[in-house]
């Protein structure tokens, strides 16, 4: 493990995270010992699939063929004019297959448990995206599943809840706390516990135990790296400036890792504010948290006082969790990394704009990184480039935006 | 000689094992736990396990995540746990009491100043579930500093080659997990324990107490047999949440009958 860093390496911001899985201070790997061997066996698995270029063109076979990748890169014509400023494409990862970024990484992961032995899968879920592509892998790979979701989120997705079920999975409704995501990976965690041997837990974001964050990134990586090839054919150079969602951050950070050491590309992350950060209603744990330690790692959270996990607020709910993946921790540290945050109001404007303007209905999610598009793209010259990244499709939030606009379907 | 092991070794002349009952600080009330706390020597617990509330307690089943959410609401803090255990140590300097938690309540204390101070108050070890061997240099030296035991906890998946790492430099006692799985769920088979303790005692010579599924007289007198500490949480958290009227407020009687429940299971440790 102690191999040495090449000397053009010294100065990336990619090389991360540590042996011990840190990014800075952030990171680790938080569990109790039941977990503790599962973890390092985990850890261990990937670093040997990592380098076997069997895995590695099993995994791009599948992400071609069946999630159908690259995504297109859409240069959004009509949003640029109406903004008035710099230009706007979208990363189209809403085009993948179960309609969001989340397939790139339960393809990865479903692959290493495979190559485990691992018989039974499971997974928590917040809008039902992460939910519904790991049900999704499960079917194509005759594995059960078992699928965690609040019962607040069953209830304001029920298309992916039925979705789910219908692909095979079991979707258990966890009661406990406000019934958001953040309960659901509790619930996971001691399914994870109790069934230890024979199951792997597919974890939809950047965050858990070391080695999740880093493997999430690495399996959404692909997301930045071909936005990258598209964006040289389109303009011949590198955006100005690329914007993403972060609930957990995985869609973010797959974007931003390749991004990381060009220094001329502005990373902006959007967080979710919910009510409005000054209410204290929202998921803004960067904006509104301090550091602490939850669900395996050591990150930005949503806490009182007294270090107890306050819960967070959001109109989407794969935005609605009171921490974020560590390597934003780190990168919001360090400054590489800005993070701002859009409001439930804003996003709700900006998945209508969307719609109206491109013919896309986007994810409530994206809707937020939208939000601050439309907020940043007039302030920038029209020879400048932002690269959105468009993570999921917005089929299962038309209840939820027609409640809002006051319409009975 | 620190009190868990003076309370170890009188127990070995005794030629018994030991009785730790659990509570969770302020469930429901504030009243309700420090009765609990102040009549569980007198009804027979060597050691004591004072459960610290946190909102997503993810080693444990049901009922212990009530019983937390019960403390909470009720507006317990950390360093009101402190308080409790500095008031019960006006009567009794004996019997060892060791907290249970999460770590993120005692990050946001200050692990340094919550070390101080919990030792200044009297508590004796620390057995924190989300802080596992590789994570514990954050809280190590300030534990060895101030003379507290930090509990390791040993689970069914710790396997021979891995063991002596997660006992190295342990002190106090050896807390094992005894199933795969939350608390408040299932038991051990005595076959399983009767095949993992000598695993951990090729390791250490701590003590060592049986935790997880241990709910009745009987099973606490096998686990304190086979091992040295019998620990009853969920069983007890039980008999509580039994005795709460309609509004979750404790109806006469409850500490009474948890106690008697404690009495039983210490009989039962005693043969």
């Amino acid at each position: 493990m102690n191999q040495a860093i090449p000397p053009a390496a010294l100065n990336s911001l990619r090389t991360g995270p540590t042996e011990r899985g840190r990014f800075g201070e952030f990171g680790g790997r938080f569990v109790a010992e039941t977990l503790m061997p599962i973890v390092l066996a985990v850890e261990q698995a990937y670093a040997e699939a990592k380098k076997d270029p069997k895995f590695q063109e099993d995994l791009a076979w599948h992400l071609t063929h069946y999630v159908g990748r690259p995504s297109p890169l859409w240069f959004a014509e009509r949003l640029t004019k109406r903004l008035g400023g710099a230009k706007v494409y979208f990363k189209r990862d809403e085009l993948n297959h179960t309609g969001s970024h989340k397939a790139n990484n339960c393809m990865g992961q479903i692959l290493l448990a495979r190559r485990m032995g691992k018989t039974r899968i499971i997974a928590e879920t917040g809008a039902g995206q992460h939910g519904v592509a790991t049900a999704t892998m499960c079917a194509l790979f005759g594995l059960p599943c078992t699928v965690y979701m609040g019962a607040t989120d069953v209830a304001r997705q029920a298309p992916n809840v039925f979705r789910m079920k219908l692909l095979g999975a079991e979707v258990v409704p966890v009661t406990s706390g406000a019934g958001t995501l953040k309960d659901a990976m509790n619930e996971a965690m001691r399914d994870w516990v109790a069934n230890v041997n024979d199951t792997f837990y597919i974890i939809g974001t950047v965050a858990g135990p070391h080695p999740y964050p880093m493997m999430v990134r690495d399996f959404q990586s692909v997301i930045g790296e071909e936005a990258k090839v598209q964006m040289q054919a389109a303009e011949g150079r590198l955006p100005d400036a690329c914007v993403a969602c972060i609930g957990g951050g995985s869609n973010a950070m797959g974007l931003f890792h390749p991004f990381l050491d060009d220094t001329s590309v502005r990373l902006i992350g959007v967080e979710a504010g919910g009510h409005g950060i000054e209410t204290g209603e929202h998921a803004a744990s960067l904006t509104g948290g301090r550091p602490g330690v939850l669900h395996g790692n050591r990150t930005y959270l949503l806490q009182d006082d007294d270090g107890q996990i306050i819960e967070a607020h959001s109109i989407s709910a794969g935005l609605d969790y009171p921490g974020i993946g560590p390597e934003h921790s780190w990168l919001h540290d360090i400054g590489r990394v800005e993070y701002v945050s859009a409001t439930d109001n804003e996003a709700l404007d900006a998945f209508q704009l969307c719609t109206r303007t491109e013919g896309i209905i986007p994810a409530l999610e994206p809707a937020h990184a939208l939000a601050y598009v439309t907020k940043l793209a007039p302030t920038m010259d029209a020879d400048k480039i932002i690269l959105m990244n468009l993570c999921g499709r917005g089929d299962k939030d038309v209840a939820t935006v027609a409640a809002h606009m006051g319409v009975t379907l | 000689m620190s009190r868990i092991a003076a309370r170890f070794a009188a127990l070995k002349k005794e030629g018994r094992g030991a009785l730790i009952p659990f509570l969770e600080a302020w469930d429901p009330d504030e009243a309700t736990s420090k009765a609990l706390l102040r009549g569980m020597p007198g009804a027979g617990a060597d050691l004591i396990e004072i459960g610290m509330p946190f909102t997503d307690p993810m080693a444990d089943g049901p009922i212990i995540q009530a019983a937390a959410r019960r403390g909470l609401l009720a507006g317990v803090k950390v360093r009101f746990i402190l308080d409790m255990v500095r008031e019960f140590r006006l009567d009794d300097q004996a019997t060892p009491i060791v907290l249970m938690g999460y770590l993120n309540p005692i990050l946001s204390y200050g692990p340094q100043k919550f070390c101080e101070d919990a030792a200044r108050a009297g508590v004796d070890g620390l057995i924190i579930v989300d802080l596992p061997t590789e994570e514990a240099d954050l809280l190590l030296p300030h534990t060895a500093a101030n003379g507290i035991d930090f509990i390791r906890l040993v689970a069914p998946t710790t396997d021979d080659t891995r063991m002596p790492h997660v006992l190295n430099g342990s002190s106090g006692f050896v807390y094992y997990v005894s199933i795969t799985g939350i608390t408040g769920t299932r038991s051990a088979s005595s076959a399983d324990l009767a095949a993992a303790i000598p695993r951990i005692r090729r390791v250490t010579d701590l003590p060592i107490a049986i935790g997880f599924g241990v709910r009745t007289p009987a099973q606490a007198a096998e686990a304190s047999r086979v091992a040295d500490a019998a620990v009853v949480a969920s069983a007890l958290i039980d008999t509580l949440a039994g005795n709460l009227d309609a509004d979750g407020k404790a109806k006469p009687g409850t500490v009474e009958k948890v106690l008697a429940q404690v009495k039983a299971l210490a009989d039962g440790v005693r043969g």
